[in-house]
């Protein structure tokens, strides 16, 4: 077990280093002078001379490469060409609001989609099947920043039960703010995140149904709840938490839009900003760290896989 | 001609019937789907009106400062946006951009990793290369990969839809890899080896039909997702250059007046979510008649 840890660790390394290379070689290969771009069209010369310095493009690609790795390595991702601030320092700041937009929705979704899903699958075929079926379908659809607007105008302006935009941290302005402020973005963000768990919940429980201990265990006279919950939910865990998993990508990627609907000042807009200052090492710290999240919430899923399915072993 | 006509057997009208109630075509077979009907119906109304609409409408760009902000009416049907301009007139011709983006993307990505995964599952010295690329490719977030080679690299058309191809296409390789990998194990292609097949032919006349059905069916959803991607850039001001009006830059431009006028958002938001449907219903109409195994476990 010790051993596969390490061995699933080890392996994150050159999924890691794959991406380092990846956001390294994006400015390098971009067609022109990637210091000139950034400095934009009013730039002086000694202004683009001052970023070529600071992204430290005099050197050779691999001599880069080099210094550049190292620096990562020591938790370095790199310093905004604007402000002058370490990139990590600007991510502490604004990580709060996204980590907890990113917490609610996760919990929403998971607390509404499997449910759904295994009652779908439990009564299949019914309306509930297919509203859950038209939900998955109709929530890859609709563009996540059009829902946020929608969702404004009916319960936000129409029926004015929740503020329009803005984020109230918890720590300041207590439970009560932070809930009424977070509803709609974690609401909006939650759509997509529902329809695919839902749609994974409804397939995997459907297969476990038709298995022989399901059979056996109505045989023996045990409700149906405790056989929805502990024969079929149980036994299909395993796919669902892995769509969670894939799932964090889509995540990661809705709430820079559903930030930016919402005017939250998190990591989303913190990249959205950089992009209008041309503020690159930003861009290319927050692709990092997003990349790094990511790697690390797929390894902990695999690694839940043994204390999911005891039938699993290492 | 003639030795076509010559070719085409002597076949009874009665008798054609009855051999198409035996086996259906493969039009025949999809058709009977109503995902595929329905789906594929009304996507030919948005592509109709994104070819023809533009000929018919007003010019998407008159700006006609007295008709600011107007609300819909019976003349202008969806509004008109903070420049007087013709919303309906906007929309109709964002269609285009759209799809061909959702096109362009799902073409370019589908050939990509139609490639890469062919070389991925057959030559292995490559495979671990490739395989480790596209791992790594999966775990940057799409849409901020996107912004960034957009901010780096300009914004045209071209470029968008370069940026939107590359986070799609570790999905295609996994996937022709995985048939790849099937199918080279099964009896006819071991026949074909044992029998001194050369490499391309094997290939090309072996591995590569098997690819197609589920490429297609991927190739819809690439589509569908690659329009919501590229409206989601033109709403972040990362798209397409915001003078083209496309889908997501009408709706940026909406972004300010919507508590006073929703309907510059919500017009366009709608015809992108009804093509959008309309291709991911399609996709799931092509899975459950290409390739009845995933559509059972789906």
């Amino acid at each position: 077990m010790l051993r596969y840890i390490l061995m699933r660790i080890l392996a994150t390394i050159p999924v890691m280093g794959v991406v380092a290379l990846f956001v390294f070689l994006m400015l390098r290969l971009a067609p022109g002078d990637p210091a000139a771009v950034i400095a934009g069209d009013y730039a002086t010369t000694e202004d683009v001379a001052r970023i070529r310095e600071q992204l430290g493009l005099n050197e050779s690609i691999p001599v880069q490469f080099m210094k550049w790795t190292v620096s990562l390595a020591q938790g370095d991702l790199g310093t905004s060409i604007f402000t002058n601030l370490p990139v990590t320092t600007l991510i502490a700041q604004r990580i709060e609001p996204t980590m907890l937009l990113a917490l609610t929705t996760i919990v929403f979704a998971v607390l509404v989609a499997v449910p759904l899903g295994t009652l779908a699958a439990w009564k299949s075929g019914s309306l509930v099947d297919r509203f859950v079926m038209l939900f998955s379908v109709g929530g890859f659809s609709v563009p996540v920043f059009v829902l946020g607007y929608m969702l404004i105008y009916v319960l936000a302006m129409w029926l004015k039960w929740l503020p329009v935009q803005g984020y109230k941290s918890p720590f300041e302005h207590g439970a009560l703010m932070f809930v009424r402020h977070i509803a709609l973005p974690t609401l909006t963000l939650s759509v997509i995140f529902i329809a695919l768990i839902a749609r994974m919940t409804r397939a995997s429980v459907m297969e476990a149904l038709q298995e022989d201990y399901i059979r056996t265990a109505r045989a023996k006279g045990q409700s149906e709840l405790r056989i929805l919950l502990r024969h079929a939910l149980r036994n299909a865990a395993v796919p669902i938490v892995t769509v969670i998993g894939i799932g964090i990508a889509l995540l990661i990627g809705g709430v820079v839009v559903t930030e930016s609907v919402y005017n939250v000042p998190g990591l989303g807009r913190l990249v959205l900003d950089a992009v209008l200052a041309r503020d690159y090492p930003i861009i290319q710290g927050l692709i990092l760290f997003f990349s790094f999240v990511y790697i690390v919430i797929n390894l902990l899923i695999d690694l839940s896989y043994a204390l999911l399915d005891p039938r699993i072993r290492y | 001609m003639a030795a076509a006509r010559d070719a085409t057997p002597d076949v009874s009208p009665v008798e054609s019937a009855a051999a198409d109630r035996r086996h259906p075509t493969l039009v025949q077979l999809l058709l009977r789907n109503r995902g595929v009907f329905w789906g594929g119906a009304l996507l030919l109304v948005m592509v109709l009106l994104a070819v023809f609409g533009p000929l018919l409408t007003h010019n998407p760009m008159a700006l006609n400062p007295i008709q600011r902000l107007k609300p819909p009416s019976a003349e202008i049907w969806f509004g008109t946006d903070f420049l007087g301009r013709d919303v309906f007139a906007r929309v109709v011709h964002g269609g285009r951009i759209s799809l061909v983006v959702g096109l362009a993307v799902a073409l370019v990505a589908v050939s990509l990793g139609l490639v890469l995964g062919m070389v991925a599952g057959y030559i292995r010295t490559l495979d671990a290369v490739i395989m480790r690329v596209m791992d790594g490719l999966m775990a940057i977030p799409g849409i901020l990969l996107a912004i960034a080679l957009i901010s780096l690299s300009g914004a045209t058309l071209w470029t968008v839809v370069i940026a939107i191809v590359i986070p799609e296409i570790p999905r295609v390789v996994r996937l022709v890899r995985s048939v790849v990998l099937t199918v080279r194990g099964e009896p006819y292609v071991e026949a074909a080896i044992a029998v001194g097949t050369r490499l391309p032919l094997i290939l090309g006349r072996h591995i590569l039909p098997n690819t197609i059905a589920p490429l297609i069916v991927q190739a819809t959803y690439i589509c569908g997702s690659a329009m919501l991607t590229e409206s989601i850039l033109g709403f972040l001001g990362a798209g397409i250059p915001p003078e083209i009006p496309s889908w997501g830059n009408i709706m940026s431009e909406g972004r300010t007046y919507f508590q006073i006028s929703p309907w510059i958002i919500f017009y366009p938001g709608v015809a992108l979510a009804i093509t959008v449907l309309a291709v991911n219903v399609v996709g799931d109409g092509l899975r459950d008649t290409l390739d009845p195994r995933i559509a059972r476990k789906m």
